[in-house]
């Protein structure tokens, strides 16, 4: 951190120069140099891996169900003692060559085939809600932003209120009220929802700083219209934010899902989501306790690697632009 | 200030009607027929409308958002005759699955929800800023780098993994802290002590991870304003221009969302609760999902927001004194 | 005073601030040398990035955590680079003061004017009450002109104009009676009417204390005003110094030379200038 903090003192002193050559000449190569900077950065790359082993892991869900050889909905009584109220045979909630990570008490459903098919419930959802609210909160921050006046204060309105409620309460009543049908695209209209305002706030800044530059001006100048600016001049301007934030975005409406599920407003039973696989083992986790830490652990890695991803790349987009 | 005052009062009144309306619609569409659930299984055509006429249901839309608007102020009765329910002054409805008003029901819970708030606001305002400012001083070296990747790791950890972990940790693999059993304050202490540890960390560790990199950050731009330059080319010794020219411009903000997360937290912490099986207003919230008892969800939703909307103002009035700039921009 | 007027009151000597990066050390100023004699006033020139702000940060020991500061800096026979940081401490503020480009965000925002100007003072003065540090802080309000100053010292930074924040900004140097301010691009920020009255106000707090006055600025019509030495900087290293009238008229090197073409020509000009901006007044 001191290292970027004093490089950049040094551009501060030196840069500003009539001469700003290598500053026009380093955009292609310095978007090389970030890849290579984020290459170089092991914790990232890790946490890459490890999304794209459960995008991988989602999309595969049947294939890989079919090689543990039990389905997620699959009853199997014999990997459990219903003399012990169902708690699973063997050791750590019943792991063997079996059932690769144990089976749910009770059931004794395959926690392996729970643990894939939840993986596409989750993956699936946070993509959906953030691309959803991305593409709000991207849409009214730059109209707000760029077109200002009531527009603006409408949107700006709309955006407080929402921000103003305690939207976690309120998913709840609302998602309990809801029908249970289709539950997972409830869910992603819920949570964004309530989600596109952080976003828009952010865009709608922006927007209104970009909006007084130069090039933005001599677009207008030149007889460009409204979209046309918003669009060519504008967004490419906010796509480093927008990155940002829609990484930042994916942990949290993962933990959203989950947190929904877990509370039993979220994806019905019997389809498996994290959430609800460790909300159903609440009662089992004294006794049972692989149950919780084997969705527990795959939620928890997600997430990490989602925020340290988001906060990786907020980093090298943030010393790229003090560069550039 | 009198002006500005007023101009606050207004907007949150403005936005607690506005979510009054909003819960009050999506319940008024979306919820089954509370009627129906009331009589139960085996229920004729007329005894379901002789209920929707003792509870006003079959009044239209407006009539039902009046009174319930007025039943929040004046109180309200339900039915009529020898059945007749009173529901008192700040009526949010009456729960027919537990034969209680919201309101009592609410405020039964609200000192529970309220110790877990208090104890956890404090562990997370310690942890988070003291974190902050360690991390803002030993910028770049080891302890900054440990107490970044912990926030990273606290931000990430849901609520009830963590709680659940922890129960199994301390309580059943190591036994360092009782069972939770509810015992009040005065019969158990220690008991009581510990029924709460465990929420308070549970609700604190994500807070805290938010507020250290929030206070880093601030402190870190603050070392770099103009006018802690200007301090040190005062002369002032390095603790004067870190408490007094650093530390106040950079711990200001924490404020604003210190006193919304908190208002927030009043209302209920719905998974901790859950988890611990504290008997909190986010317990009430949690039960009455599963119950689908939906006068209770309303009534929660609205307290939540209430608090919320509250937390906002009181935050704005802080303000006023804290930042000397808003001062006199309001009243200019 | 004229007994010692022979020896400078600051003498820089090879000074070199070098900033560490991932390709080398990159050096922002290059082996400084230049003198101010006591009670003289020097300006050094230069566009932006040209080091001379490094220059002064350097002179005050406030360079930017991570940068290398080598030669020698000697200020009233005191050698600044072989001081300790408290001792350094001491003289900032108190013997050498600074004023900054902009005014508004040099002040802190929390405080109000008066608790700035009074806290310098009473760190450097023991013993002082809060009430003699205020009467101090007032009265350096008024020598810097500030209208109804025992009101306007409890005002906060945001209530002051730009020009009026910069007068706060040199009473807070002013109450410490320092030997020696260095003032960096003290009229940059300001509106032009406003310039020549802070230019005007820095000349005659010289003439009254006898204080020595470095200017920092990229604006060589703001140095011809003020000061009788002018050094001429260029990315980093020094270009060509001399008397200010010597600079003006006979320019030894094309750069200077550049930079004069760029200002309108001295005689007339200040006054076309003065009569410019009294017209831009008159708007």
């Amino acid at each position: 951190m001191t290292f970027t903090s004093t490089e950049l003192e040094v551009e501060g002193a030196t840069g500003g120069e009539p001469g700003g050559e290598p500053a026009t000449a380093s955009p292609p190569a310095s978007g090389r140099r970030l890849a290579r900077t984020f290459l170089r950065d092991r914790v990232a790359v890790a946490c890459c891996v490890y999304i794209l082993l459960i995008v991988l892991m989602a999309l595969t869900a049947p294939l890989l169900v079919k090689l543990s050889g039990y389905g997620p909905l699959e009853f199997d009584q014999s990997a459990v003692d219903p003399n012990l109220g169902g708690l699973p045979l063997g050791w750590g909630g019943g792991i063997g060559a079996e059932h690769w990570f144990g089976v749910e008490p009770g059931s004794g459903r395959d926690i392996f085939a729970r643990i894939v098919y939840g993986a596409r419930v989750s993956m699936t959802i946070a993509l959906l809600a953030t691309a959803l609210t991305s593409t709000l909160g991207i849409v009214f921050g730059l109209v707000a932003g760029y077109f200002g006046g009531r527009v603006d204060m409408l949107i700006s309105r709309v955006m407080e209120f929402l921000m103003a409620f305690p939207a976690l309460i309120f998913m709840i009543a609302v998602l309990s009220a809801l029908p249970a049908e289709n539950r997972q695209y409830l869910l992603v209209l819920v949570i964004s929802f309530f989600g596109w305002p952080y976003l828009a706030r952010i865009v709608r800044g922006q927007t209104m700083s970009i909006k007084e530059r130069e090039f933005v001006e001599s677009a207008k100048a030149s007889g460009a219209t409204s979209a046309q600016i918003i669009f060519k001049e504008i967004l490419p301007n906010l796509t480093s934010t927008i990155i940002v934030m829609t990484t930042l975005a994916v942990p949290g409406y993962v933990g959203t899902e989950a947190g929904l599920s877990f509370l039993g407003v979220g994806v019905v039973p019997p389809t498996p989501s994290w959430g609800q696989m460790i909300a159903s083992s609440v009662p089992w986790y004294a006794v049972d306790p692989a149950y919780f830490l084997f969705p527990g652990t795959f939620l928890f890695l997600l997430v990490l690697s989602f925020t340290v991803l988001g906060d990786r790349i907020r980093k090298i987009a943030e010393s790229g632009e003090g560069r550039v | 200030m009198i002006r500005f005052l007023v101009n606050r009062l207004l907007g949150m009144a403005v936005v607690l009607f506005l979510v009054c309306l909003f819960t009050f619609v999506i319940f008024f569409v979306l919820s089954p027929d509370p009627a129906v659930q009331i009589c139960g299984k085996n229920c004729s055509v007329e005894a379901i409308d002789q209920i929707r006429a003792n509870l006003g249901l079959d009044q239209p839309f407006w009539a039902q958002f009046w009174t319930f608007i007025s039943g929040l102020f004046a109180g309200r009765t339900y039915g009529t005759g020898a059945n007749m329910i009173e529901c008192a002054a700040p009526c949010l409805g009456y729960s027919f699955q537990s034969s209680q008003p919201v309101t009592d029901m609410i405020l039964q819970r609200l000192p529970v929800s309220a110790t877990v708030a208090i104890g956890a606001a404090v562990l997370w305002l310690l942890a988070g800023v003291g974190g902050g400012l360690i991390s803002a001083v030993r910028e770049g070296r080891f302890a900054d780098r440990f107490i970044t990747g912990l926030s990273l790791t606290g931000m990430s950890i849901p609520n009830y993994v963590l709680g659940l972990s922890l129960q199994f940790l301390l309580v059943v693999t190591l036994g360092w802290l009782p069972f939770p059993q509810a015992v009040p304050f005065g019969e158990d202490p220690a008991q009581w002590f510990a029924n709460f540890l465990m929420p308070w960390i549970v609700l604190s560790i994500g807070a805290a991870a938010v507020y250290t990199r929030l206070t880093r950050a601030n402190v870190i731009e603050t070392l770099q304003e103009n006018y802690v330059r200007t301090a040190r080319a005062k002369g002032l010794s390095p603790g004067l221009v870190w408490r007094r020219h650093a530390l106040r411009p950079a711990l200001t903000p924490i404020v604003t969302i210190f006193g919304m997360d908190f208002a927030g937290l009043l209302g209920g912490a719905l998974i901790t609760e859950t988890v611990f099986g504290l008997n909190g207003v986010g317990k009430l919230a949690a039960d009455s999902i599963t119950k689908n008892d939906q006068p209770v969800i309303m009534g929660v939703t609205l307290l939540a927001a209430f608090l919320v909307v509250v937390g906002n103002m009181v935050v704005d009035l802080l303000y006023t004194t804290i930042d000397p700039r808003v001062r006199v921009g309001s009243t200019a | 005073m004229s007994a010692t007027e022979t020896q400078a009151l600051l003498r820089v000597r090879g000074l070199t601030v070098a900033f560490p990066t991932a390709r080398g050390n990159v050096d922002v100023v290059k082996s400084l040398d230049f003198d101010l004699a006591r009670g003289s006033a020097l300006g050094i020139v230069g566009e932006s990035g040209s080091g001379k702000s490094m220059t002064s940060l350097a002179v005050m020991g406030l360079l930017p955590k991570g940068a290398i500061r080598t030669g020698s800096i000697e200020f009233d026979g005191t050698e600044l680079t072989a001081l300790r940081e408290r001792e350094m401490q001491s003289i900032r503020g108190d013997r050498i003061a600074m004023i900054f480009q902009d005014p508004l965000s040099s002040l802190n925002p929390y405080y109000t004017v008066g608790t700035q100007i009074a806290e310098a003072y009473r760190s450097h003065r023991r013993g002082v009450t809060r009430r003699q540090a205020r009467a101090v802080a007032i009265e350096a309000m008024e020598r810097v002109h500030i209208r109804d100053a025992a009101r306007r010292v409890d005002h906060y930074p945001h209530q002051f104009s730009g020009g009026m924040r910069q007068r706060v900004m040199i009473a807070m140097t002013l109450s410490m009676e320092p030997d020696l301010i260095i003032a960096d691009e003290p009229t940059t920020a300001l509106d032009v009417t406003v310039q020549a009255q802070i230019l005007d106000l820095l000349a005659e707090i010289r003439a009254d204390t006898g204080a020595g006055l470095v200017l920092i600025t990229h604006d060589l019509a703001v140095v011809s005003e003020v000061t009788d030495h002018i050094v001429v900087m260029r990315d980093g290293g020094l270009v060509e110094q001399g008397a200010a009238e010597r600079i003006f008229c006979d320019p030894q090197e094309a750069y200077t030379r550049m930079l004069l073409d760029a200002v309108p020509r001295i005689d007339d000009e200040i006054g076309l200038l003065r009569t410019m901006t009294a017209a831009q007044e008159d708007r």
